[in-house]
Parts: structure tokens; sequence; C-alpha cells
């Protein structure tokens, strides 16, 4: 599958069949989570990272199934085409965001994503207290959702 | 009961400093070594895109998946339910986490009410000049159940009501017939008690101390045959701000 179809397919989900809702609530409530993760884990930024990840993965686990139901996509034919859409169709219906995909390695089994423009981090500060900044993943649940969902469908 | 000022949530993350006032300069001095070659501090991107930069009305339309909020709202239920010990627990942590939301909102309603006039804020306000605080219980109810239902859920509340017993003349509630953040949480038979919207409570509770309205906000199922997820938030407001109400009456302040 071409890749500038894959965007239009990602498109054209975005634009009819998902249920919207405002991106601040979203926002907010996610910087909630991780506000209160960085309590109840004492400001152990590698502890919340690990809880961030796990969260992640219960969601992916489940996001999966909404995935295809609502994208009606088969099987991809390589990597190459797992990660466009990723990138193109499953952050766009999910966050509305596309991004970038970069860094194979020549053997292609391994790729960056680039985010552009993250809804999940939009009013976000994080503490200036030394250590955050370097430690906390701010965004580290979407690593978790990419692991639960690939692993669903066997990756 | 001992509550632990409820602003130290908002300082955990905004200012996460502040919590370990006392050990700070020895824990600097030792990050400083780590750090030497950064310059301490909070950095900020170089191209400038720091959150400053921004347009505060940015997001303002931007529109997410419901799904991806109801993953991250299921999830956030599962992760407060396995530390608590019971329902009301369980919905005292949900508020806890919407409270300083609300605290938020309040500054952000402010803010897009004076910049775009009228529409917002037409409830609490008629006249195009910045609109002020709510003063009196029934702008700031207004508030909540027009334009803050309006900014997190795209439409008004359904219903506000006085409380109609006398003994209870502190009481209001707010209904919402059919509330988002319930549409994907199904409770298990033995906790038919739980209404997760406490997590909306706690917003509202936010909105009102952040107004000055001392205030204790619950969410209570009270379903009905068409509605059968109507939820009802009760905000019962404090002694204090009940003799307030009283003689800013008096003096005629609106």
């Amino acid at each position: 599958m071409s890749s500038t179809k894959t965007s239009r397919i990602g498109e054209e989900i975005w634009k009819t069949r998902v249920d919207k809702v405002n991106a601040e609530l979203v926002t907010l409530t996610y910087g909630t989570i991780v506000a209160q993760l960085c309590q109840d884990y004492d400001s152990n930024y590698q502890d919340v990272n690990k809880q961030l990840d796990k969260m992640g993965y219960n969601i992916g686990m489940r996001l999966i199934e909404e995935f295809l139901a609502k994208s009606g996509v088969g099987r991809c034919a390589n990597f190459r085409e797992t990660a466009d859409m990723i990138a193109k169709v499953g952050f766009k219906i999910f966050l509305n965001v596309t991004p970038t995909v970069t860094n194979w390695t020549s053997d292609n089994t391994q790729f960056s994503l680039i985010f552009e423009d993250n809804p999940l981090a939009d009013f976000v500060e994080l503490p200036d207290d030394g250590r955050a900044q370097d430690e906390l993943w701010f965004s580290n649940i979407l690593c978790g959702v990419l692991r639960g969902s690939l692993e669903m469908v066997s990756y | 009961m001992a509550v632990p000022p409820r602003h130290a949530t908002m300082q955990s993350i905004s200012n996460g400093s502040t919590a370990q006032g006392t050990d700070r300069p020895q824990t600097q001095q030792t990050q400083q070594a780590q750090l030497s070659q950064q310059s301490p501090g909070l950095r900020v991107p170089s191209n400038r895109k720091t959150i400053y930069d921004r347009h505060l009305n940015r997001s303002r339309n931007a529109e997410l998946s419901r799904a991806s909020f109801a993953f991250l709202f299921g999830e956030m239920v599962t992760y407060a339910q396995r530390r608590v010990t019971g329902i009301q627990d369980l919905e005292k942590r949900l508020n806890e986490q919407g409270y300083p939301l609300g605290l938020r909102l309040l500054d952000l309603l402010f803010y897009r009410s004076t910049s775009t006039s009228s529409s917002a804020l037409s409830s609490s306000s008629t006249s195009s000049s910045p609109p002020n605080r709510p003063l009196r219980i029934i702008t700031l109810l207004h508030l909540i159940h027009g334009p803050l239902w309006r900014l997190l859920f795209n439409r008004a509340a359904d219903a506000l009501e006085h409380s109609v017993s006398p003994d209870t003349p502190n009481e209001y509630m707010i209904t919402d017939n059919d509330p988002m953040v319930n549409t994907y949480i199904s409770a298990p038979r033995d906790m038919s008690m739980l209404n997760c919207a406490a997590y909306v409570a706690g917003i509202i509770e936010g909105v009102c101390d952040g107004c000055g309205f001392e205030t204790k906000v619950s969410a209570h199922n009270q379903p009905t045959e068409l509605w059968p997820s109507r939820t009802v938030f009760l905000v019962r407001f404090g002694d204090p701000v009940m003799e307030r109400e009283k003689v800013l009456e008096r003096a005629g302040v609106k």
C-alpha cells in the first residue's frame, strides 16, 4: 500500500468515523494521571515511567481492536508498511497527529517516530527540580500503547 | 479527618521542588555536579516553542478521539482502584485528581471569556467588559452549568436545581443526563454505587474553591428510565459561604 494512500485512509477515518471530544479534556486528564503517579511514587521518575508504560500496555491491548474495527485495514505486507500504518492511521485516528517515520536501520527492523506536535503534552512544563527534565518521560504511555497493540497483532 | 492541604496535589507537578523544601540545597549541590555541562534550571527548546509562546486559545477548538479519552480515563480509574479500600475511597481519589483541574480551568474560562467578549460567558456576564469573578452562588453555578460544561463536554449541563428542603439551603444540584465520562465505564454489581463522575465532581469543587466558595461536591447515580446513567452532582456550600451570601444579598450585590 502506498504511503499517500495510507494517509488518505487515516484522514478519512478521522473525519467520518471517529467520535470526538474536546482535546483539552484529554490533555488535562492525562496530565492529572502523570501528576498523580509522580505523587504516588514520590517523584521516583523511573518508577513513574515504568507505570506509564504498563498503563499504556493495558490500553494498547484493547486499543488495537478499536483500531481494526474503525480502520478495517488488512495485514501489512512488511515492517515499513506497519510503520506507515502506525503513524498515518493509528496516531491520526486516536491523537489527530501524524508523526514522521524516520531513522530506519539498514536491516529494516528499527525506526523512530518523530512528533512535531504532541497533544498529550500541550500545557505541560516539567517541574524544575533538576531531575524531572532528564528522567521523566512524560508521554511514555505511548510506548506502552505501541507495545501492547503490536503484541496483539503478533509483532 | 486529617486532610492534607489540597493544593499539595498541584505543587507536585508544577512546583515539585517546594515539596522537599528542607533538603533542597543539599540535593541541588549533587545535581549541579551531575549537570555541570548543562545549564541548571529549566531548559527550554531552542526554537522558543515553549508553552508560553503558544497562544492559549490554540487548542480551544481542537478535538481528539473520544476513544483516547475513554482509554485514559479507564486506565486512571483502574489504577486508582488498586490503591483504595472501598467505593468511597475510590471516589475521593478521583475527586482529588479532578480538583487541580478545576482550579486551572477556572483561569482558562476567565481568560477566554475576556478575549471573546460575550459568547463564552454570556450567562454570567452580559456586558462586553471582562466578566468579574462570580460573587454570588447563582452566578457561580451558572458558570459551571454553562461555560465550564461547554468547555469540557461541548454542551451545557441538563439541569440546575436548588434543594427544596428547608434544612439544607446550602445544597444545589447540577444534573447531567448522560455524563460522557461514564459512557464507557461499567461498574461490577457489588460496586453499583460507584460513580466515576466523581472526577468531574472534583473539577467542580476546584472551580468553586478557586472562586472562593468553599464546597464539597459529590456525584450520585440517579437513573431514570430514559437516562440510565443520569448523574446528579450535589454541591454543598460551607457555612461561611452561606453567611457571606446573606450579607451580599442584603447589600444588593449581584
